[in-house]
């Protein structure tokens, strides 16, 4: 079975040859339009005049669009219609597009939107939390509360009491390749897209809109992205829509292509959130009750900001049993750019938030951080087998007769926690990584330092699977096998880089015990499976593996069912496997077999169709089963900085990371190393400034610094944790694209850790940690500055 | 202009050539060879590398930001021919498989490309060679397990042999620093082209049209290096690479700041003589050149002059250079190596200093006879702490010295905030750099970069 092979990327021959094609690289028409946008030079006011008579009469300019010109809807939104493709008029961003310069280069149209002269009414931007949050700028009604107990009674009444307040930056996705469409006229009126994007729906969706057709006269292509993280489940919908508006006005191709500049100044970025807790807890550290607050800098559109600051709060929790919790959520409006889906979706806001609390409590008790974290994990699963060295006893309190007090183990959100692995997980990590006697040789060593401090911090991950918008969690799949055994592949999700399309492959060669070269993987295309979901959420291989498995078994079942008839056997002594099919005594191959369906006129087409179980989800009360289980990891990060200057660099990261029972254990931990790596630039040298005026000033790679090569950790230990999803998932595997990105949670608390060293006083970085905010933090604590 | 250049092995003749055409723009647009990608189209991302081989060696440059006539006479790989023609990989790319050293793909053949140079300089560096190819995706982790699995592997033939093309004459061209004075002299408005690391920008990101173009590539002369026993003479034309390696043996803590100023890529275009004469306040060179005492040459016609090398950069964006006048060599005197320079940057490798400090301070009998201190990042220019020399000189060398000195510092400057870092970090940065330089000269002081498990 290709099943739990470690078989490299389907593509990466042709990654490495360079002929891997991305949406630019598609050969083009003659006679290819390209656009690009005119953008705005203030954050917030009215358009009092557009002078475009410059863009006009630029060189190889062919057209030029405003609001005015769409025929259409003018709207990009993939929610609240909020989003203007074009300008109405209103100005909410620097950067947002105020006109569409249609020329014969790709230069000549970046020229050319250069050079439009607009007349603004300026009004006084919204930039940051305290401003949104004084002028009631926001989206939702009020404020979200989630809660699960009385927290506020609960945390007067514990033994100590803590608080505290933080930023937490955004981060720009930086995919590498910038966002990309092209838009293929086609006959009557229909529209062949090619698009850089996690949700190809999406992008036939607001095309059709725009362009005043039904989708079924609108198809979406998609062989690859070069990255996504995010950043293309709705930002590729100006693009797409720019492209086939402007095709269909001049009926030529057109293609778009941001400028990276253009890219990071347009599109939205993570949420940057201030979370604000108060806690209390016993003399053993164990949680009574928490209070988050937090404020969701959203930007000026609505997007995806409400699930994704949902999924904050759902992960306000992580790893820890709180018997009260209250969690208030402002979704505040800002004039910067959109803040959008970021691997994660809010999820990692959130636990940073808990892993805040847990970092500052045990600073405040003296205690090693790790048993703190252990005495608030949920209880492991009844069976213990798999939770066995941690048994319940050391979490649950008993009562005045000794006897255990079975232990609530739901989370804020009354969902129960049935399959926590982080008890057995921790202590192979904590083994294997060699925790406390490295603990010790790294107290010692700092003893002997006075500039230079090292540190150490462990951090769990527990992800929720499932979009939190239910009925999103479908997927199709259409398999085809051909009369000479060849296999054509199809469903709906995207491949950006994670290994989707092999792991669905290779759940497809497994299903017909065929081998993998017989799988042709093919390009998503909305003609082929329709009403596809995002590829976001970790979801991909859960949903379209279940879809694909369901459509070759369908297949297969066929395919046994006229051999059995054939060769007069019983269909269950029909098998399938290393490219045979065995009929009773005898054998053909799998080939030979597909010939003789055919022949015997058996259709060896068919769809498949996934819907995850069990799901039930209210957010407005905050209540019910929104994931169909957890992903769990641990690692734990070893850095050194120096007080002098806040440089720093992390020495050391071990991880075990659970990805069930893996479908492709070398694709998964690929998914663990770089989402780690992400994350922990996330929190240290990825930095988003805008100035005064609303403009962002770090717009490329030159100012806006995600991790380079050396950036890695020095020793960098990931393994597998070796397990299976307790539900029923594809193969028993677990989703792997988010969860390892909140591993890299360990190097902003081991920054934290090494400054404390240098004086008395708990740290309270902010994030990023950039090698500015650890000077200033050590600086604080050396000398009361 | 005409010129003429190897592709993949096979002759390729430009005539009739804008200036300003970039490689990548070539590749993608004109050959539709599209292995060849734009991450940014700025030199940061290095998605765009292309091994470049001339009579010096193979390197590997950023396409983005390489004008065509910078090629002439050389000879070009792109990741279309890393493999052998008959479809053999190579085997960094066999090990890129083999390690699950690609995931989205984007940046895959900037990475084999820099891979691809290396492997055939026999370079093992590989956090050093791989500084300037960004990846989202991988964490690097698997990219260095390959580059280290394909060390072992001899280089292929088809990579080994690199013939080179002969260069095409071309005005705009000269082909040494003689032609250059008369040309420029006659066509002071034309722009002077060096290693175009930062001229590039102004194609691809200004969007300007440069006008008349001079390509001082050509100038085999302008690329001299002299070391004698009373200096060290770097023609403006020598990479930076290649100041690097001279330095190494010499001022070591110079030619580490030079490690990371830049990625393997962008030192291999970049001049000492471009990174000067473009009058940066956070060139990282003139900081480190002015502690060293070092005198720029320039010459414009036949007439030359010296100058000290703090004097040529005047203020923000004016430098002493009159029409047709251009940088020939800069020279560092020879001494005994007390240079220690302190990068500050919020990602070690390949990024624009917040703060540079450079020093150079000299003792005898205990107390301070000459300090050379200079800063990058604090001012509009490049620029000496005279205030912070004036309190170090004739003292006595001691802590209490060098912290009377520190305090001086706000004297000097007054730095402003930006994205990069606030005007009170870079302040007070600058400053613990003088008690660094005095606790490293006393052998107590560590950097977090040579802490190792």
């Amino acid at each position: 079975m290709s099943v739990a092979k470690p078989l490299p990327h389907d593509a990466a021959k042709l990654h490495v040859t360079g002929q891997a094609r991305y949406v630019d690289d598609t050969p083009l028409p003659r006679d290819t339009l390209h656009l690009a946008f005119g953008l705005s030079s203030i954050a917030k006011g009215r358009i009092t005049a557009m002078d475009l008579a410059a863009v006009q009469s630029s060189p190889d300019v062919v057209a030029v669009l405003t609001a005015q010109d769409l025929p259409f809807a003018n709207d990009v939104s993939p929610s609240a219609h909020d989003e203007p493709l074009l300008s109405d008029g209103t100005v909410h961003y620097l950067g947002q597009p105020l006109f569409l310069v249609v020329a014969r280069s790709h230069r000549a149209a970046r020229v050319a939107a250069r050079r439009g002269e607009i007349s603004y009414t300026e009004e006084d931007a919204l930039l940051t939390l305290d401003q949104a949050l004084a002028a009631n700028s926001r989206f939702e009604e009020g404020p979200r509360i989630y809660q699960k107990g009385d927290a506020a009674t609960a945390i007067a009444a514990a033994a100590h009491q803590v608080e505290g307040s933080f930023e937490l930056g955004g981060q720009e996705h930086f995919y590498l390749e910038g966002q990309a469409a092209l838009a293929l006229p086609q006959e009557d009126g229909a529209m062949l897209v090619n698009s850089s994007t996690q949700h190809p729906t999406e992008i036939q969706h607001k095309v059709a809109e725009a362009i005043g057709l039904p989708m079924h006269a609108v198809r979406v292509e998609v062989r690859r992205m070069g990255g996504g993280f995010g950043g293309k489940e709705s930002q590729g919908n100006a693009l797409a829509v720019a492209c086939a508006v402007a095709a269909r006005q001049t009926g030529k191709p057109c293609k778009m292509r941001y400028d990276r500049d253009d890219d990071m100044v347009i599109t939205g970025k993570r949420h940057a959130f201030r979370i604000s807790y108060r806690a209390g807890f016993d003399d053993a550290g164990r949680l009574q009750g928490v209070d988050f607050t937090h404020l969701v800098n959203c930007g000026w559109a609505q997007d995806l900001s409400l699930p994704v600051a949902d999924r904050a709060m759902l992960h306000s929790d992580n790893a820890y049993a709180i018997p009260a919790i209250r969690i208030e959520s402002h979704r505040l409006k800002t004039n910067l750019q959109s803040a959008t889906a970021y691997r994660g979706f809010g999820g990692p806001q959130g636990m940073v938030g808990i892993e805040r609390l847990m970092d500052h409590i045990a600073y405040e008790l003296g205690l090693d951080p790790v048993e703190l974290r252990r005495r608030n994990y949920y209880d492991a699963p009844d069976e213990g087998s798999e939770g066995g060295s941690a048994p319940r006893s050391a979490t649950s309190p008993r009562n005045i007769s000794g006897k255990m007090i079975p232990r609530d183990n739901t989370t804020p959100y009354g969902m129960e926690v049935r399959d926590f692995e982080l008890h057995a997980l921790t202590d192979q990590l904590l083994k294997s990584a060699d925790y406390a006697a490295r603990k010790a040789e790294i107290s010692k060593w700092n003893a002997g330092q006075s500039d230079l401090k090292r540190g150490l911090a462990f951090s769990p991950v527990k992800f929720g699977i499932s979009f939190t918008l239910t009925h999103l969690n479908q997927a199709g799949a259409l398999v085809h096998v051909y009369q000479d055994g060849s296999v054509h592949l199809n469903h709906g999700g995207t491949e950006m880089g994670q290994g989707l399309f092999q792991k669905v492959a290779q759940v497809a060669a497994s299903r017909f015990g065929i081998s993998m070269a017989q799988v042709k993987i093919t390009a998503t295309d909305t003609a082929k499976v329709p009403n596809t979901s995002a590829t976001a959420a970790s979801s991909g291989t859960d949903l379209n593996g279940m879809a694909v498995k369901a459509a070759c078994d369908t297949i297969r079942d066929r395919m046994a069912e006229f051999l059995a008839q054939r060769h007069q056997t019983d269909v269950g002594a029909i098998v399938f496997a290393d490219n045979q099919v065995r009929i009773g005594a005898t054998e053909i191959s799998f080939n030979e077999a597909a010939k003789q369906c055919y022949e015997g006129r058996i259709s060896l087409s068919a769809t498949g169709f996934y819907k995850t179980p069990d799901l039930k989800w209210d957010r407005i009360k905050g209540q019910g089963r929104p994931f169909f289980y957890f992903a769990y990891g641990a690692s734990l990060t070893e850095v050194v900085v120096d007080r002098r200057s806040g440089e720093n660099r992390i020495l050391r990261c071990d991880i075990l990371h659970d990805a069930g029972a893996s479908l492709n254990p070398d694709l998964d931990k690929g998914q663990v190393e770089g989402g780690y790596v992400q994350g922990a630039g996330w929190l240290t040298t990825e930095e988003l400034i805008w100035d005064p005026q609303g403009n962002l000033r770090t717009h490329a790679p030159s100012t806006y610094k995600i991790p380079a090569c050396s950036d890695r950790p020095d020793v960098f230990n990931v393994a597998l944790y070796q397990g299976e999803n307790r539900e029923n998932s594809i193969y028993r595997s677990k989703a792997v694209g988010e969860p390892p990105f909140m591993l890299g949670i360990s190097a902003w608390l081991a920054l934290s850790d090494a400054v404390a060293q240098f004086g008395e006083g708990y740290p309270a970085l902010d994030a990023p940690a950039t090698a500015e905010e650890i000077w200033r933090k050590a600086r604080r604590l050396s000398h009361g500055v | 202009m005409t010129i003429t250049f190897h592709l993949n092995g096979e002759e390729v003749v430009l005539k009739d050539l804008d200036p300003s055409a970039t490689l990548l723009d070539f590749l993608r647009e004109d050959r539709a060879m599209t292995g060849t990608k734009e991450g940014c189209n700025e030199g940061d991302c290095g998605a765009c590398t292309v091994m470049v081989t001339d009579k010096a060696g193979s390197k590997p440059l950023n396409a983005c930001i390489l004008f065509l006539p910078q090629l002439n006479g050389k000879s070009i790989r792109t990741v279309e021919g890393a493999a052998d023609t008959d479809g053999t990989l190579h085997p960094v790319q066999e090990a890129m498989i083999t390690h699950h050293g690609s995931q989205c793909g984007f940046c895959t053949p900037g990475f084999v490309m820099s891979m691809v140079t290396a492997h055939k300089n026999g370079a093992t560096d590989h956090d050093v060679q791989l500084a300037g190819n960004l990846c989202r995706c991988t964490g690097y982790a698997p990219i260095v397990r390959a580059a280290e699995a394909a060390a072992e592997q001899p280089v292929p033939q088809w990579i080994r042999h690199e013939p080179l093309p002969q260069a095409t004459e071309t005005e705009m061209l000269p082909r040494s620093g003689d032609a250059l004075a008369t040309l420029y002299a006659a066509k002071p408005e034309a722009r002077l082209v060096a290693g175009a690391t930062d001229l590039g920008l102004w194609v691809t990101k200004g969007l300007r049209d440069l006008g008349e173009m001079i390509f001082l590539d050509g100038c085999e002369d302008l690329k001299q290096i002299e070391i004698s026993d009373r200096e060290i003479r770097f023609g403006a034309m020598v990479d930076m690479n290649r100041v690097r390696e001279t330095l190494a043996p010499l001022h070591p803590s110079y030619a580490e700041m030079i490690r990371r100023f830049a990625s393997q890529q962008v030192r291999a275009a970049a001049t000492i003589g471009g990174n000067i004469a473009n009058g940066s306040p956070i060139g990282d060179n003139p900081p480190a050149l002015i502690a060293l005492g070092a005198r720029l040459h320039l010459r414009q016609g036949d007439r030359r002059r010296d100058i000290a090398l703090e004097d040529f950069f005047i203020d923000y964006g004016k430098q002493d250079r009159q029409p047709g006048e251009f940088v020939e060599a800069v020279s560092i005197p020879r001494q005994p190596d007390r240079l220690r320079v302190y990068k500050l940057s919020k990602r070690f490798d390949q990024d624009i200093s917040a703060v540079l400090g450079a020093f150079t301070i000299t003792l005898a009998d205990g107390s301070v006879t000459e300090a050379r201190v200079a800063f990058g990042g604090l001012a509009g220019t490049p620029k000496r702490a005279t205030h912070v020399e004036q309190a170090l000189l004739g003292q006595p060398w001691s802590e209490a010295t060098v912290a009377a000195a520190a305090a001086e510092i706000s004297q000097d400057f007054t730095p402003m905030t930006d994205m990069r870092a606030s005007a009170e970090y870079r302040l007070e940065t600058a400053r613990n750099m003088l008690m660094r330089y005095f606790s490293d000269l006393t052998g107590a002081s560590q950097s977090v970069l040579e802490v190792q498990l």
